[in-house]
């Protein structure tokens, strides 16, 4: 039961979305933005950041929905994402992503804790200054996210099998209005 | 690296003291550095910003908002946000600095209301993680009046700030160490809103 009566049986973030679309609209571009842009990182990238902090905040639902989203980018490879959940340093992953993470992962912590040696290391592995700036901006944005859902209580689905399908609508669709606003797809 | 260096001496509260961890493009204090450089980012966090903060069809005031913003950016030391936003709130309270640091230090020694007091126990909580709030906490906050919108309000604003202190401060964004600079500035910023504002005004 979410701490506050939202009036939908929404599942997580899109139950708050739905209780307040004044809100829902700018939450929704931001992600739509940060996750989907093609430039740089790719959506799969982004998706794995995402999932690592909201691993670390300890947020079910959000590293779950996103580690879904992440697996579909990645051709349905799981374990590696469960590995960049827990483990990311020895995952099958480029360099350069391992830096980032890095970055995501001290972003988590603290802004303060990011140290010039981490952005160091990630520009030697390759990274572009827009990967850095988006690195940052994601990790610190599911700060925001999984706050929200879990500082609230929203409705957690427990079961696994329910995120696949709920993935598939923002692989095809985006992070637009219809993720919180029509028929939530149970497969 | 990019950062220019050179023509501090026009604007010397605005000297540059740090690089940011990355080449902005441009010398502006805090958060106005990667919005300029990033505008399509910009563009949610600002109307984010906008709605949570500032927008009247709201039974928290806009005070008490930028308060629970103020409070947030502070449990995270975060030097520019803190300013900014207890310029603000000082601003619409029409106190002074000092009552806005005395919050901080401890809201629940202050004259604030209880409510209040209650929805900044709430987002102090936030502020170390979403799991951290309590049933307890939010009986509580209804109990002295706060309503769901008033509660969703509180926690987002707190999830909201740690996310932009994040950002400031994990792009090591340099900050005007002069609080005077931030009193004086925040009039505009209360007229102008959060939206469609010049940057590098």
């Amino acid at each position: 039961m979410p701490h506050i009566e939202v009036n939908n049986d929404f599942p997580g973030i899109r139950g708050l979305m739905a209780f307040r679309p004044e809100t829902a609209e700018p939450l929704a571009a931001l992600a739509e933005v940060l996750l989907r842009d093609n430039e740089g990182l790719t959506r799969g990238e982004r998706e794995l950041i995402a999932t690592r902090v909201s691993y670390l905040n300890d947020c079910f639902y959000c590293h779950n929905s996103h580690g879904e989203l992440a697996c579909i980018y990645l051709d349905g490879d799981r374990e590696l994402v469960d590995q960049v959940r827990k483990d990311y340093r020895h995952a099958a992953i480029s360099d350069k992503l391992k830096a980032l993470l890095t970055i995501a992962s001290k972003v988590q912590q603290s802004g303060k804790a990011v140290q010039p040696e981490d952005i160091a290391a990630a520009r030697e592995a390759g990274a572009t200054d827009k990967d850095i700036h988006d690195t940052v901006l994601i990790a610190a944005a599911f700060c925001l996210f999984n706050r929200y859902v879990d500082g609230l209580g929203a409705t957690t689905p427990t079961d696994l099998s329910t995120y696949p399908a709920r993935a598939r609508q923002v692989v095809e669709g985006g992070y637009g209005k219809h993720i919180y606003s029509t028929v939530q797809p149970v497969r | 690296m990019g950062c220019d260096l050179d023509g501090q001496g026009e604007h010397p509260v605005q000297k540059r003291i740090v690089m940011a961890h990355i080449d902005l493009g441009n010398d502006l204090p805090g958060i106005r550095g990667p919005m300029a450089y990033c505008p399509e980012t910009s563009k949610p966090l600002n109307e984010l910003a906008e709605t949570l903060l500032r927008d009247d069809n709201n039974t928290l005031s806009r005070g008490e908002r930028e308060l629970i913003g103020t409070y947030v950016s502070y449990l995270n030391d975060c030097f520019f946000c803190q300013n900014v936003h207890g310029s603000l709130a000082q601003h619409y309270m029409e106190c002074d600095m000092s009552y806005i640091d005395a919050i901080k230090a401890n809201p629940a020694a202050t004259v604030l209301s209880d409510k209040l007091k209650a929805l900044l126990s709430i987002a102090a909580s936030v502020q170390k993680g979403g799991r951290s709030v309590t049933t307890g906490q939010i009986e509580k906050a209804r109990a002295l009046g706060a309503t769901d919108k008033e509660i969703h309000d509180t926690v987002l604003i707190a999830a909201a700030f740690c996310m932009y202190n994040r950002y400031v401060d994990g792009l090591a964004t340099w900050a005007p160490q002069d609080r005077q600079f931030y009193v004086d500035r925040a009039p505009r910023r209360a007229a102008e809103g959060y939206l469609d504002y010049d940057l590098h005004k």
